[in-house]
């Protein structure tokens, strides 16, 4: 550790010993979160989520392809997160490097074995036509906790993703709406303003989705626990914990991260707050997304 | 590329209902971002473009750096949603060529020579692109420079101007409206696109591009209406600065 990190380590484990942290917040709260869905008018569903500083912007697009012949009847996802140079000083370009893959890999994990896409309804004819959902995460300004960033932005982004059945042939797009029809998925009709200015009126449907878990991220320095960390917290951090929680209270995925450890009572307090602000997040969720 | 659509009516109203020498709406917004030394969010018709510039700072790898001189490194980024049909991450032909005219456009007017050895690092992000990005990525790159107080001989803008509605007859060209600010139908069915860059201050051209096909009339028309779409836009980059310090002023007192 070099100089500087050293004196920032001095001085927030000092803050901590009196309860404090350098933003003012106490060791249990989030900093604020916004959620902006559709900020993309190219992208099928995308959202801008902020966490305090961090801004990430995540983009939805679709496109028919074939499926992976163990899942023929299933529809397919592929996250891809950038560390763009935008973002931090620290980040370089190029191909993807560790962070950036370990952060998409956690996003997607999150989101497949969750279960939250229906991917056989993603399905247009059995080994043959299945919609491939991509997942880009677009990090515009890092001021720690990623993971929490990333996620409930590509969720986001998902709630408001309208699939582009108008880009399918007439025959295809007629014969996926009877099944989707059969699946008792209706269509929503909108009103959308054209190019011209005018109201025109859609037909649209939805990526289907269930309730998703929330991702809440906490991490550990000088035996002391904060969830939600700043750049500057996750820097000194020892260990990390990210939980992810359903509207049941279950616990649904987790991660530690970093080579330092927790006990079992700092895990027990962190599940704990991490189902507090997981349901305050999955509100907001929800109600960006109209729901 | 030839289409049935018609570009301008005999009115001489266009698709989107602009006139020939009207902008589409442009918004700047100054210092956006926590992390960057200098910021910038654009949204300029259907385009949204954010730009970060880090630096002056050592340019690495040391065989980048120039001993005279610092370097300005633009890096022109789509990102994979922006367009319709998705975009494989990472710089192409494409990017990379527009990375390098930008780069050239900006070291005109930033002041490299007080940076020996030093990188200023300026990335443009287009988040959603409809026509006409690089002048709307290098008008915001004009912008985040400036905030982060980069010296500067002026703040660089960019606009394009274009033909559209010519006919197409035994391979002549004929008729056609010149017009400002190509928007998306324009651009891919139109005749001609002539994107440039100029320092406002002093009219000189920093970027000059083109394509299609235009008589040296056209071309001096497109011309004027660029620079005129270029001091349009340069005041709406100088509100945005005023409008970011502004605030920083009256908290102060």
């Amino acid at each position: 550790m070099t100089i500087s990190p050293t004196i920032k380590k001095n001085y927030l484990q000092k803050l901590a010993e009196q309860n404090k942290r350098s933003d003012g917040r106490k060791f249990s709260d989030y900093r604020p979160v916004s959620i902006e869905p559709g900020v993309i008018s190219k992208a099928e569903g995308s959202a801008r989520v902020k966490i305090g500083n961090t801004q990430v912007v995540a983009g939805i697009k679709m496109v028919m392809g074939e499926p992976y012949p163990d899942t023929p009847d299933a529809g397919v996802m592929t996250t891809a997160a950038e560390l763009i140079p935008l973002a931090s000083p620290d980040f370089e370009a190029g191909p993807p490097r560790g962070n950036a893959i370990e952060l998409a890999r956690v996003v997607d994990r999150g989101i497949r074995e969750s279960n939250v896409i229906d991917f056989e309804k993603l399905c247009l004819e059995p080994g043959e036509k299945i919609w491939v959902v991509f997942i880009d995460i677009h990090i515009i300004d890092y001021d720690g906790n990623l993971f929490d960033a990333a996620s409930l932005a590509a969720l986001a982004a998902l709630y408001g993703a309208r699939m582009p059945i108008e880009r399918l042939e007439e025959e295809d797009r007629n014969a996926y709406i009877k099944k989707l029809d059969d699946f008792g998925i209706k269509p929503v009709e909108e009103t959308v303003k054209n190019k011209a200015g005018d109201e025109e009126k859609v037909m649209s449907y939805y990526i289907p989705m269930r309730e998703p878990p929330i991702s809440c991220t906490s991490v550990k320095f000088n035996d002391v626990v904060v969830v939600d960390p700043s750049l500057d917290e996750e820097e000194i951090a020892e260990a990390r914990l990210t939980v992810s929680t359903d509207s049941n209270g279950s616990i649904r995925a987790m991660q530690k991260g970093l080579n330092g450890s927790f006990t079992l009572e700092e895990i027990k307090k962190i599940i704990k707050d991490s189902l507090v602000t997981g349901d305050a997040l999955r509100k907001q969720l929800n109600e960006s997304a109209g729901r | 590329m030839k289409s049935d659509i018609e570009l301008i009516d005999a009115n001489g109203k266009r698709l989107d209902g602009r006139t020939n020498d009207q902008l589409r709406d442009v918004k700047i917004e100054a210092g956006v971002l926590h992390r960057a030394d200098g910021s910038c969010y654009l949204e300029w018709g259907g385009n949204k473009v954010v730009v970060a510039v880090y630096g002056p700072r050592e340019a690495i790898p040391r065989h980048t750096q120039d001993p005279l001189r610092a370097i300005v490194n633009a890096r022109y980024n789509m990102a994979a949603f922006s367009v319709d049909d998705r975009k494989r991450p990472g710089p192409d032909r494409r990017s990379r060529e527009i990375s390098k005219v930008i780069s050239e456009a900006l070291e005109k007017v930033v002041l490299i020579d007080l940076y020996p050895r030093a990188a200023i690092d300026v990335n443009i992000e287009i988040l959603d692109a409809e026509a006409g990005t690089r002048c709307a990525g290098l008008t915001a790159a004009g912008v985040a420079l400036a905030d982060a107080g980069i010296p500067m001989k002026d703040i660089p803008v960019g606009c394009a101007a274009g033909k559209i509605g010519a006919e197409t007859k035994d391979g002549k060209v004929s008729g056609g409206h010149v017009v400002l600010d190509l928007g998306k139908e324009e651009d891919n069915f139109g005749d001609a696109d002539l994107p440039i860059a100029i320092s406002p201050r002093t009219d000189e051209i920093l970027l000059l591009q083109m394509d299609g096909h235009l008589t040296v009339e056209e071309f001096n028309k497109a011309m004027e209406l660029a620079m005129k779409g270029c001091h349009d836009v340069s005041k709406l980059q100088k509100d945005a600065l005023i409008n970011k310090y502004a605030a920083d002023v009256e908290e102060v007192e």
